[in-house]
């Protein structure tokens, strides 16, 4: 097969999208070569940023026959270096894509591009359809909707609706090879309201992080916005009374969301888990009903003085119902180093104690700060437990130490009984170690299928 | 250091002729017979219900006219006995919050005054502004807490722990007097220092003391309010009632018509902060539906505070209400014509 020269790449993409949407130049491959976590940097050849499927489907087209790896670029916001094209080539970058092309207000779903960013759906939401609302995660706004979708993301509505992958209704894909192809009942149908009854596939897709197809188009399941929100903040010291208290929790059904935190500083905070319960509802009455009925729940810790709630003031009130919080970004350059990891792994609830104290030991061990985030996913079916790492770029020994802790922490989840949490290229390496081999064999077979030359983000979820 | 004892006068509490520290008691029904049989026990360092239902309101040393201190008595002894009126984990929250400063605070040397300590009320530095507070200087922070919240917590020892150490941190900088905004604060310096015998060596001023006679340098540019209020006292006023009168004094100046309604003065309640902190949910909703009931029912627009503290546990239920809340000095600053910093 004749190899055309890089100048013909370039040509040939900005044939595609026009000039201004494609480029090589040092300064914007520098942007696409890195994110604010560990994983070491790595310049792209190319950026393009497409505007329709059918753009995408000649880049894919052009990279499949060329065998230029091809990474799909959102929002950059995985920390875990997710996009970050280690094998160089064209970093595909979907922001233009951002519109909203459907709201089935009855059915309560949309259908939005690949770009659109998590920020400009609520904006759309909240201005055209007030009485919806999606499953914000606590990223930043500019975080996208199919990239949250991708790494089984979790948001404001995990604790009652599952992953946010969970919600999808149909995607649209430009597979490998380049053909488009529709995932749920939009493949028979005019409407986007389901992957069911049809064979599932959309598994092949998601959590594969970009590794066996482009996603161009996402129906996405949306739920009513209540008229309040509300928060109660449940604190105890004891991590081994955290399993019981979800469970109590969730069997309440009252909640929209279960966020667990701690840290280290304040001292206010020192030693403290704290338990933030979300409500919302319609009327003042609907909100009074729901939290007696949490508070009831909780009675048992009450009365043993184990645990309680928080007195809260109306800033720290209204810090908890931001959506999405800004406690991590916040978190995240606490030491001014522009430095931010975490690995978050997913764990049954029951394990919340263990992981709890190997993340005291490793900090301590390493001595790290920490910040300590989990959610609650579905009704207690398991949660998200994060282990946030800030640190300095400017300091090689931090550097090095917040290293060997990820890593600790990642081998630490797994032998607990979790799985890592989109994780960093290594930490794919471990659980593929780890992982049933017949299933790795599949992994392996239905990647050759959707990708016979290994064009997509390579280096992620590579089976050897 | 010797272990500083309350001043508590248990002959003079035998010869109460009304035990109305615990008859007049908002949330506990209490006869005068039980009331003495009570006060009694736990004068003896006996188990007494009160010890259990005590809402920490401090209102029994408003209510005893004889100068005695049946509240420090019933929190000391709910220590004693290891009786936790909140949750360990509240608690411990609280004690590590306010762990006294070891750093001395660099900027408050050379602070010129008046001077006014914030507490740990960071927030309110932006509504220290204004006419009213030209030229005075703040100090806040861990470094000069008085800690006194404790007796709420069923841990007071902490405060005669920490109370000399941020006294010393106050008088190492010569100030002659020092104007408290947090009445907290105030009344550990005036009412909980005597009354384990630590000395305070300088003059503690009470924020309103100040607004009022600030207020007076500026009264011919006050703009009478007329407007109608709430006054919500704070739990520690009822420590030093003595200085009720400022309240009074500067809402008349200021043209503000303080209601006349059932739980104001000695008969006021609790801005139930604590009782929710007690995780008495039906109790915290009983007082605050209550309180903030009386305030519509007599018409009040407006529901002044005095605390941060009761601010931030009364101040969503009064507005819910179509009751603005706003603290004092900012009330002082509309009748300048001023601006308030917002609702933080």
């Amino acid at each position: 097969m004749e190899v055309i020269g890089m100048d013909e790449i370039y040509k040939s993409l900005a044939e595609i999208v026009d000039e201004e949407y494609v480029s090589n130049r040092k300064e914007e491959l520098y942007i696409y070569s890195q994110d604010p976590g560990m994983m070491e940097p790595h310049e792209p050849d190319y950026v393009v940023m497409p505007k329709t499927t059918e753009e995408v489907q000649k880049i894919v087209k052009l990279a499949n026959k060329e065998k230029i790896p091809i990474v799909p670029v959102g929002g950059s916001m995985s920390l875990s270096g997710l996009v970050i094209p280690h094998r160089g080539g064209i970093a595909l970058d979907l922001k233009r894509m951002d519109r909203v092309l459907e709201v089935n207000e009855k059915s309560r779903h949309v259908v939005v591009e690949a770009g659109m960013t998590q920020g400009k759906l609520k904006a759309y939401l909240e201005r055209r359809h007030p009485d919806l609302r999606h499953s914000i995660p606590d990223a930043p706004p500019s975080a996208t909707i199919v990239g949250n979708i991708v790494i089984h993301g979790q948001g404001r509505l995990t604790q009652q609706y599952g992953f946010n992958s969970d919600m999808v209704t149909g995607l649209e894909i430009v597979l490998p090879t380049g053909e488009v192809c529709k995932i749920g009942t939009c493949s028979v149908s005019p409407y986007w309201f389901a992957l069911a009854p049809l064979p599932d596939l959309a598994g092949l897709f998601l959590g594969w992080f970009g590794t066996t197809g482009v996603i161009t188009k996402l129906g996405l399941k949306l739920y009513p916005n209540k008229k309040i929100r509300d928060a109660e903040v449940f604190v105890v010291e004891d991590p081994n009374l955290v399993p019981d208290i979800i469970y109590r929790l969730t069997h309440t059904e009252m909640t929209e969301d279960i966020v667990l935190g701690a840290q280290p500083y304040p001292p206010i905070f020192k030693d403290i888990i704290m338990i933030m319960i979300l409500i919302t509802g319609d009327s003042e009455e609907e909100i009074e009903f729901k939290r007696r009925m949490i508070w009831d729940a909780l009675r048992t810790y009450i009365d043993s003085k184990e645990g309680g709630f928080s007195m809260l003031t109306p800033d720290m009130k209204q810090n908890l119902l931001k959506m999405p919080s800004d406690d991590t970004t916040k978190l995240a350059d606490v030491l001014k180093g522009g430095g931010f990891e975490y690995a978050g792994p997913i764990i049954p609830v029951e394990k919340y104690p263990e992981t709890y104290k190997k993340l005291l030991e490793l900090t301590s061990k390493y001595g790290i700060t920490f910040g300590h985030a989990g959610r609650v996913i579905g009704r207690s079916h398991c949660m998200m437990f994060s282990f946030a790492y800030p640190f300095n770029r400017a300091d090689p020994d931090n550097i090095e130490r917040t290293k060997k802790a990820l890593h600790e922490t990642n081998v630490a989840s797994l032998d607990i009984g979790g799985v890592p949490w989109k994780p960093e290229v290594p930490s794919q390496k471990m659980i593929m170690e780890r992982m049933d081999k017949n299933t790795l064999e599949l992994m392996k077979r239905v990647k050759k299928l959707l990708d016979p030359n290994g064009i997509m983000n390579p280096g992620n979820w590579e089976a050897k | 250091m010797p272990e500083l004892k309350l001043k508590f006068n248990e002959k003079l509490c035998a010869t109460c002729p009304t035990y109305d520290c615990l008859v007049r008691c908002q949330y506990m029904n209490i006869d005068k017979d039980t009331a003495k049989a009570e006060m009694q026990k736990m004068i003896h360092n006996e188990d007494s219900f009160v010890l259990h239902q005590c809402a920490t309101c401090y209102a029994c040393e408003e209510y005893c006219k004889r100068g005695n201190h049946p509240f420090y008595l019933i929190t000391d002894l709910q220590e004693k006995r290891g009786i936790f009126p909140i949750p360990k984990p509240l608690v411990k929250q609280w004690v590590n919050a306010c762990i006294p400063g070891r750093r001395d605070i660099q900027q408050f040397w050379g602070a010129k005054e008046p001077v006014i300590s914030l507490c740990v009320f960071p927030e309110y530095v932006d509504s220290i502004q204004g006419k009213l507070f030209e030229d005075v200087s703040i100090i806040m922070g861990r470094y000069v807490c008085c800690q006194p919240g404790y007796v709420h917590f069923g841990n007071p020892s902490i405060i005669r722990e920490r109370l000399p150490r941020m006294i010393e941190n106050i008088a190492k900088h010569n100030f002659k007097e020092v104007i408290f905004f947090h009445d907290e604060c105030y009344s550990a310096f005036t009412s909980y220092a005597p009354a384990y015998g630590i000395e305070v060596p300088f003059k503690p001023i009470h924020f309103f003391d100040y607004l009022y006679n600030k207020l007076k340098e500026h009264e011919g540019e006050i703009k009478l309010l007329n407007i109608k209020v709430a006054y919500q006292r704070p739990c520690t006023s009822r420590l030093t009632p003595k200085k009720e009168h400022f309240v009074d004094d500067i809402l008349s100046l200021i043209g503000v018509k303080r209601i006349e309604r059932k739980y104001d003065r000695e008969n006021c309640l609790c801005c139930a902060g604590t009782i929710r902190g007690q995780q008495r949910y039906d109790l915290f909703v009983d007082v605050q539906k209550r309180n903030v009931e009386d305030m519509v029912n007599a018409g009040a627009e407006y529901c002044v505070f005095n605390c941060p503290a009761c601010f931030n546990s009364l101040s969503e239920a009064v507005a819910k209400k179509g009751i603005k809340p706003i603290m004092m000095h900012d009330l002082c600053k509309l009748a300048l014509g001023e601006k308030t910093a917002g609702w933080k």
